[in-house]
This record gives structure tokens, C-alpha cells and sequence, in this order.
């Protein structure tokens, strides 16, 4: 798992239903080739699970025991509850406050600050923590973990609470004043139960991240499951000690993933009925608006200023600065595989995606799930799986680039999932309908209009999943070849050293490869990229 | 000449049967309504034809040609027919040049003649050429739709019930607009509809579809003055049914002896009465024709349907009269008959439909 972009879990699409009346039922729409395709991606995706399931299994009972009952994992499973539970309630303050704000106040300029507040997520938390630890020399421990992880996090929460309180229907609002409910309750009431989806989504996702970051944790010196699981592997390949924390790693996303769902629960809460939606009415904030204002514009430096001013800084030093022919390597097989994974992903996700946008079967519903399931497992688990699964198996594939392919198609899957099936579900099947009365035959109709149709849905998703992985580096560290440095490897080695001016370069890069997620998270609807 | 015809068509959707031996013959050059109620299976009925559906059985042909049939399998792109679905199903990504001359050969797609010859056919000024979908009101993407599906000079133009997703002003001209660009074709039409009144004003035959069967196929007058039974009475509009016994040509009911729409044949039968063929009058005293009382009136400005409880029988009758004003709620009126009612077999008790 990245630390920077949004994972998507599982959810429930509105708009495919629809599409599939019994009535328009495509004949040729569950083709054995497509069910076979999905079925094989998901079994690929569950591969990181499989290996470790059967590592622990190998232990035996006892073992396994043994070591989950050692000091060292109550301390990593304190301090990774600690973590989740502060960062997740303060992102929870700070994304819906700031949500509210900006959405439904009078509060000035709030297209400034609905970009400001996404823009976070364009900032790896990684640099986001060398950032801090140059601001602040001392920081470390969970009271830095708690700083870093909410200002790099918060997004995930503002993103969809904003989107959702943005198009929220105020008609439910009115509904429940003229019931006689005053404005406090009606806040309460119908406010926060419109708003609760998407607030549960985004605090899973600030959890997953929580559980799988491993560089800004390990710059501020807090170990978790994540960077204790990689010392070990750093230490010797000890994949049996590992084995046993990787698996209650993957317990706990488990264990996130199911609260969030049972939270959820299967209530609707999006507007019934037809009609167009009004916008919802702004509170005026009078004379509170100074002290909003300090309170977004505090946000917005400690979380977006801070970084770009010490990134800034460094860069412009000139008895320090680098030449930017140093990034030349770095950037380029970046890109490199950022495009290869973009495009072997999006590709992944079709099958499955075409089989859900024309019919929802529990079949389809299953092989998606399961590809969810094994994307929230956190990337060093999925790493060290493919590094056991290629030294038994394949040992000419280990160190290879495709084994590093492997694990960011397995890791960003959903990412391109989620578009590709509005890409899918976008296109009305009566065209194709259309297009056979017209003269052409089943391969003719895609490629003259299910293809261009569809492309620029795709596009956004293999965008989402080329930004992903160009700023991911658990994974990296542990499987790009050797020789192989991506910019985020070589920030990481650059920063370790603490040369900070070598690395602020690498860092720089990155922010600006990520830019244009701000743009694509702001650009699409609360429904493609939150659960 | 035949243009379609349908022999013992069965379908079923995974474990529902849709279609139950359906047989049908559509002459060219004519417009055949399918009319029933959502659910019946007349969109099925449809797709079978085109293709988009195997039949479980049974024989489509197109023209002379066996498409869909005991081995034999055309695909709908080798049927050719012109097709227009409920909400046209203009690609989105292609102007309406390019919609219009999709399925024409290459080498006429570059030429633009037939591509304003479509849009003059269908009643459209030539610069919408140059529109994209999205900038077309409902009617004209219907019209598109309907050029688009003329393009290729189809055997067979297949309508999805086109106009039901218009409003209703819209409807009305566009209807005209497709009726009058199909006729100059001379086209073979089968619309597929849920709107009686399309059925009855559109097409030359009507065929009445009720659960995957066709109750009656024949000209609009005649399965509206004489339908099979008492579901195809209704699907064509309002009629109430009240139990008579006939007797030489004269049928004795709650509203008097009437002349028998039929000679032959004795015994108990259903008297069909549509709202227009009741006549209202105050009832006077010694009134020869059955009286009751008003007990409802809905009024629509052109007329109004007004519910009288015969005193004869205890039965509700349903009236459509232009009397202006309508007879009040709980007046008196005498209630005569107007030509003869059409007679059908002993189904169900009576009562308004």
C-alpha cells in the first residue's frame, strides 16, 4: 500500500444495477473467458495472503504462539493501536471541521482551500516526515507519528466528508426543521447521517495507511508491525518471526475492514426519487470568519507549508544544490514502471469489471472483493511474499522487475477497479445494440464504441495507479532490482544518511509527479474514490 | 407480401418463460403495433427479432429469409433491420454526421448527400449535422435515431416503444414526424408499445400481447370495437362488462334488451360497453331506458366520465359524456346504449374494468 493515494474498498455501485433490467440481459456478458480472466487475477491477488496463512501454518500452534506472545509484539500492537486510534480521531476533527468549513459556511475563498486540503495527499508521508524532523530536529516517537500521519492523512477523511456534504441533499434537511427538529439536531440527526458513510470510509482508509506506512514512522523512530517487519527482514531473513507479525498485520486490516462494513451497516442514505438536487444552503459564519480563517490558514501550513518551504529551501541552497541530471536515473525508471504497472493493472481489472457493470452476480461480487481484500494488505507483507514465492518457485524472476510489477498490480488494483468499472458502466449496453442493427459485428461494436467510450474512464484510473506507484516505497525497497533506484528509493537512502539537500531534490520530484492527483481526486465524484 | 413473420416463437429469460408460441405476419409496407402491458414480453418479442435474443423455438423470418430457426442462426448485423430503442442510443462520442452514416459502407460515409437526405426525411435542419447528442432535445435524438436506423434502407424498422420517453407534447409532433418519414420510406414498422393510444393512432394492425401470448392481431377499429377478450377489451381502453343473456339477436342485460353485435348463438354471455357508447339523460318519470344515480364524475374539460349505479341491478357503469356541465353527484339519469355492444364468451363476474 502507497502512502500517499487513496486505497478503495469495497463498494457498492449505485449506477450499475441499473444497467442490467432482467430484460436487457446480454447473452454474451458472463463469457467463460471473461469469468476465467477474473478468477485468475483474483487468485493472483490473494497469492501475499496464501503465502502467509501458510507460513504460520508450517510454524504450527505453538510457535506461532511463542512468538505473538513475546513483549516485543504487545509493545508493536500498542503502539499501532496507539497510532490508529489518536491520528484516526484527530483526522476525523480536522477532515470534518475543515470539511464543514469549506462546504457549508460563508467562509471565503473556498476553492482555494478545497485544493489546499487535498493537496496533502499529493505529499508523500514520508517526505512530509523529513520535512518535520528538519523543522523540528527532536521529533519522534508516537507524539511526531500522531503529528506526521494526521497532517499527511487528513485528505482521506476532508475528500469524501466534503464531497458528500457538497452534494448532500438539503431537502432532508428542510424535512427534518419542518418536522420540528432546530438546527442543532437536525445537524446531528440527518447531517451526520448523511455524512456517515463517507466519513467511515475515509477513516478506514487513514487506518490502512496507518498500518502499512513504514517511511515516516521509521524517520520518527516509532516502530509498528510495518517497520519492525522490515527491520527483522533488514536483520536476516528471518521469514518465520516476520511470517507471525505480518499475519497479525493482515488480522488487523482484516479486523478494520470488517468493523467499517458492520458500521456501515445497508441503509441508504443517498436521495431517493427523482428531480435534481439543489445545493445545500451555507451557514454565515458573521463574525467568526477571522477565526476560521486562521484555522484553515493554520492547516493549510502546517500541512502543505511546511513541506513545500523545507523541500523550497533545500533546493535552493546554492553551495548545495545538485544538479538535476542526478534525478535522470531515478525519474526514469520511475516513470518506467509507472507506466508498465498503469497499464498491466488496468488491464487486470477488466475482466472483472466488464463481468460487474453489466450484471451484478455474487460471482463478479466475490472476484472483486477478493481483489479488495488482498489490496488492503500492507505492501511489506505483500513484498516479502513475492520475494518467498519467486526464491521457491521462480528463481529466475527474483529481483526482476516483474516481480515488483506484480506487487503494485496486486496493491493498486482497486484504484483502477473503481474507474474502469464507471469506464464499463458508462457505456449504455443498448449501444452496442445500436451498433449490431447497424451493420457491425460483436469485435467491430467494441472497437468503434465500447473502446472510445471507455478509454477516458480508464485513463483516470491508470493515472491514479502510475501516481501511486511512483511515490510507493515499501515495496520498492524490497523488491526493485538491484541497481534499480526509483525516486522514492533514492530519497530514502539520501534521507537516511540525513543528506538532506541530496534528497530534497528526489522529494521535489515527487510532489510534482503527484500533483496531478489533487487534480483527478478533485475532479471525480465522492463515489469513485471513497468507499 | 410478407415482410416478417414470427411462427411459434418460445423464449424464456434463465428459469422464466417470456414468450409463449408466438405467431405473427407483418405485410410490407405496414406498420404493426405490439401493445400490452410492461412485462408482457413484447420488448422480448422484439429483441428475438432482431437477434439480440435466441428464441427457445420456433421460426423468425425476415422477408424470404429463415434468420432464427431450428439450426439457423443469422446475427443480428446480417438481418437487416433498422432498430430505435426508448431512448434512441446515439453514441455519444460521434456527431450526428457520423451517427447517421454509421453503418453505411466507407466509401459513402465521406459522401454527405445521404446524410442530409436522412436529416430532411426526418424533418431536421441541416446544420444539426455538425451537433453532438448531447446537444439534441429528447424529440431530436429520437428523430436521429430513427434517420440513423433508415440509413441502411432497412427490411424491417424496429420500434422500442421510441416516443415513451419524451413528454407528452413532444411526443405528439415527434410521432408525426417518424409516421410521416416511415410512410414516405414505406417502411415495414413494428412498433412495440404501452400506450394504447399510440397503438390505435400509429399502426395499421394492432396486436394485443398479454403474459407472452397474443390475445389478437387485426385493424385498430376492430380490436377496439370487438376484442377477443375481456384483458385485450382493456388494454385498448376503458369498458365496463355486464353478464346478459342473448337470445335471436337481441341481448338482455342490466341496461335494457339490446341488439346483439351477433345473430348467431344463445344463452349467457358478457355485454362489453365502452364509456362513449352510453348516452345520459335526466330521468324523467316513465322513463323507458334504465335509470340510476350519479355516484361519481371525473371532469376533463373535453368531456367528462361520470359513474352511474344502475337501479336495474346493483352494478356501477361508466359513462363518457361532453355534456357540459356534467350531471351533478346524486342526480337521477337514464341511460340509454348506443349502437350495438360487442358480445364476448362467459369469463368473470361483472363489474367495472
Amino acid at each position: 500500500m502507497s502512502t500517499t493515494a487513496p486505497v478503495t474498498t469495497p463498494t457498492p455501485t449505485p449506477g450499475s444495477a441499473s444497467t442490467a433490467s432482467p430484460r436487457r440481459r446480454r447473452p454474451g456478458g458472463g463469457s467463460p473467458g471473461l469469468r476465467l480472466g477474473a478468477v485468475l487475477v483474483a487468485l493472483v491477488c490473494l497469492l501475499p495472503l496464501a503465502v502467509v496463512a501458510l507460513k504460520a501454518f508450517e510454524a504450527g500452534p505453538s510457535e506461532v504462539a511463542a512468538l505473538l506472545l513475546r513483549p516485543r509484539v504487545g509493545e508493536l500492537m500498542r503502539n499501532t493501536l496507539a497510532l490508529v486510534a489518536l491520528t484516526g480521531t484527530l483526522a476525523t476533527v480536522l477532515g470534518v471541521g475543515a470539511a464543514w468549513l469549506v462546504e457549508r459556511t460563508s467562509l471565503p475563498l473556498a476553492g482555494l482551500w478545497r485544493v489546499l486540503f487535498v493537496a496533502p495527499l499529493a505529499i508523500p508521508a514520508f517526505v512530509n516526515s523529513f520535512a518535520w524532523s528538519t523543522v523540528l530536529p527532536g521529533l519522534e516517537g508516537l507524539g511526531g507519528a500522531v503529528l506526521v500521519t494526521t497532517l499527511s492523512y487528513f485528505p482521506f477523511v476532508f475528500l469524501p466528508v466534503a464531497a458528500m456534504l457538497r452534494s448532500a441533499d438539503p431537502g432532508l434537511e428542510e424535512a427534518a426543521r419542518a418536522l420540528g427538529l432546530g438546527p442543532w439536531r437536525t445537524a446531528a440527526k440527518v447531517g451526520l447521517a448523511q455524512v456517515r458513510p463517507a466519513l467511515l470510509g475515509g477513516v478506514l482508509l487513514v487506518a490502512l495507511h496507518l498500518l502499512s506506512e513504514f517511511g515516516a514512522l521509521e524517520m520518527l523512530r516509532f516502530p509498528t508491525f510495518t517497520t519492525a517487519i522490515l527491520d527483522q527482514f533488514d536483520v536476516a531473513f528471518d521469514s518465520r518471526s516476520g511470517s507471525v507479525l505480518a499475519l497479525v498485520l493482515v488480522g488487523l486490516a482484516v479486523a478494520l475492514l470488517t468493523v467499517e462494513l458492520l458500521a456501515r451497516g445497508r441503509t441508504r442514505y443517498v436521495r431517493v426519487g427523482s428531480g435534481a438536487a439543489r445545493r445545500p444552503a451555507r451557514a454565515r459564519l458573521g463574525r467568526a470568519t477571522p477565526l476560521a480563517l486562521l484555522a484553515v490558514t493554520a492547516l493549510a501550513v502546517l500541512a502543505v507549508g511546511v513541506p513545500a518551504w523545507v523541500t523550497g529551501t533545500w533546493l535552493t541552497r546554492p553551495e548545495e544544490a545538485l544538479e538535476p541530471t542526478v534525478l535522470w536515473p531515478a525519474l526514469w525508471s520511475t516513470v518506467r514502471l509507472a507506466l508498465v504497472a498503469a497499464l498491466v493493472t488496468t488491464l487486470a481489472t477488466l475482466p472483472a469489471a466488464w463481468l460487474l457493470a453489466r450484471r451484478r452476480t455474487w460471482f463478479g461480487v466475490l472476484v472483486e472483493r477478493v481483489s479488495y481484500l488482498a489490496s488492503s494488505v500492507p505492501g511489506v507483507v505483500v513484498a516479502l511474499a513475492l520475494i518467498t514465492l519467486s526464491i521457491t518457485w521462480a528463481r529466475s524472476l527474483y529481483q526482476t522487475s516483474a516481480v515488483l510489477v506484480l506487487a503494485y498490480v496486486v496493491l493498486f488494483i482497486p484504484r483502477a477497479m473503481v474507474s474502469t468499472r464507471a469506464a464499463v458502466a458508462a457505456v449504455p449496453p443498448e449501444l452496442s445494440d445500436a451498433a449490431r442493427s447497424l451493420g457491425d459485428g460483436p469485435l467491430r461494436t467494441f472497437v468503434r464504441v465500447q473502446l472510445p467510450l471507455m478509454l477516458r474512464g480508464t485513463l483516470a484510473g491508470s493515472a491514479l495507479v502510475a501516481i501511486a506507484v511512483s511515490t510507493e516505497l515499501t515495496a520498492t525497497l524490497l523488491l526493485a532490482p538491484t541497481g534499480t533506484q526509483t525516486l522514492s528509493t533514492a530519497f530514502w537512502e539520501a534521507s537516511a544518511s540525513l543528506d538532506y539537500a541530496a534528497a530534497a531534490p528526489y522529494a521535489a520530484a515527487l510532489v510534482l509527479l503527484s500533483a496531478p492527483l489533487t487534480w483527478l481526486l478533485l475532479r471525480s465524484g465522492p463515489e469513485e474514490h471513497t468507499p | 407480401m410478407t415482410a416478417l413473420r414470427l411462427t411459434g416463437i418460445t423464449a424464456s429469460h434463465p428459469r422464466t418463460p417470456v414468450l409463449h408460441g408466438i405467431d405473427l405476419t407483418v405485410a410490407s409496407g405496414t406498420t404493426t403495433a405490439v401493445l400490452g402491458p410492461s412485462g408482457c414480453g413484447k420488448t422480448t418479442l422484439l429483441r428475438v427479432v432482431a437477434g439480440f435474443m435466441r428464441p427457445d423455438a420456433g421460426e423468425v423470418r425476415i422477408g424470404d429469409e429463415l434468420v432464427a430457426g431450428p439450426g439457423t442462426w443469422v446475427p443480428p448485423e446480417k438481418r437487416g433491420f433498422g432498430y430505435v430503442a426508448q431512448e434512441g442510443n446515439l453514441f455519444p462520442h460521434l456527431d450526428v454526421a457520423a451517427n447517421l452514416s454509421y453503418g453505411l459502407p466507407r466509401r459513402e460515409r465521406r459522401a454527405r448527400e445521404r446524410v442530409a437526405e436522412l436529416l430532411e426525411l426526418v424533418g431536421l435542419p441541416a446544420e444539426t449535422a455538425s451537433r453532438r447528442p448531447d446537444q439534441l432535445s429528447g424529440g431530436q435524438q429520437q428523430r436521429v435515431a430513427l434517420a440513423r436506423a433508415l440509413a441502411r434502407r432497412p427490411r424491417v424498422v424496429l420500434l422500442d416503444e421510441p416516443f415513451s420517453a419524451l413528454d407528452p407534447e413532444l411526443r405528439a409532433t415527434t410521432r408525426e414526424a417518424v409516421a410521416d418519414a416511415l410512410a414516405h420510406e414505406g417502411a415495414t414498422v413494428v412498433l412495440v408499445t404501452h400506450d394504447q393510444a399510440e397503438a390505435l393512432s400509429f399502426a395499421d394492425e394492432v396486436a394485443v400481447m398479454h403474459e407472452g401470448r397474443l390475445s389478437q392481431v387485426g385493424a385498430p377499429s376492430l380490436v377496439y370495437s370487438s376484442p377477443a377478450d375481456r384483458r385485450s377489451a382493456l388494454s385498448l381502453g376503458e369498458a365496463c362488462f355486464l353478464p346478459g343473456v342473448l337470445e335471436a339477436g337481441v341481448v338482455h342485460c342490466a341496461l335494457g334488451d339490446l341488439p346483439a353485435d351477433r345473430r348467431s348463438g344463445a344463452g349467457p354471455v358478457e355485454v362489453m360497453i365502452r364509456p362513449e357508447q352510453l348516452r345520459l339523460a335526466d330521468a324523467r318519470t316513465g322513463a323507458v331506458a334504465p335509470t340510476g344515480e350519479v355516484r361519481h364524475v371525473a371532469y376533463f374539460g373535453h368531456d367528462a366520465l361520470v359513474e352511474v349505479h344502475l337501479d336495474t341491478a346493483d352494478v356501477l357503469v361508466r359513462a363518457r359524456t361532453s355534456h357540459t356541465p356534467p350531471p351533478p353527484v346524486g342526480s337521477r339519469v337514464e341511460v340509454t346504449v348506443d349502437g350495438r355492444p360487442h358480445l364476448l364468451a362467459v369469463g368473470s363476474a361483472p363489474g367495472i374494468g
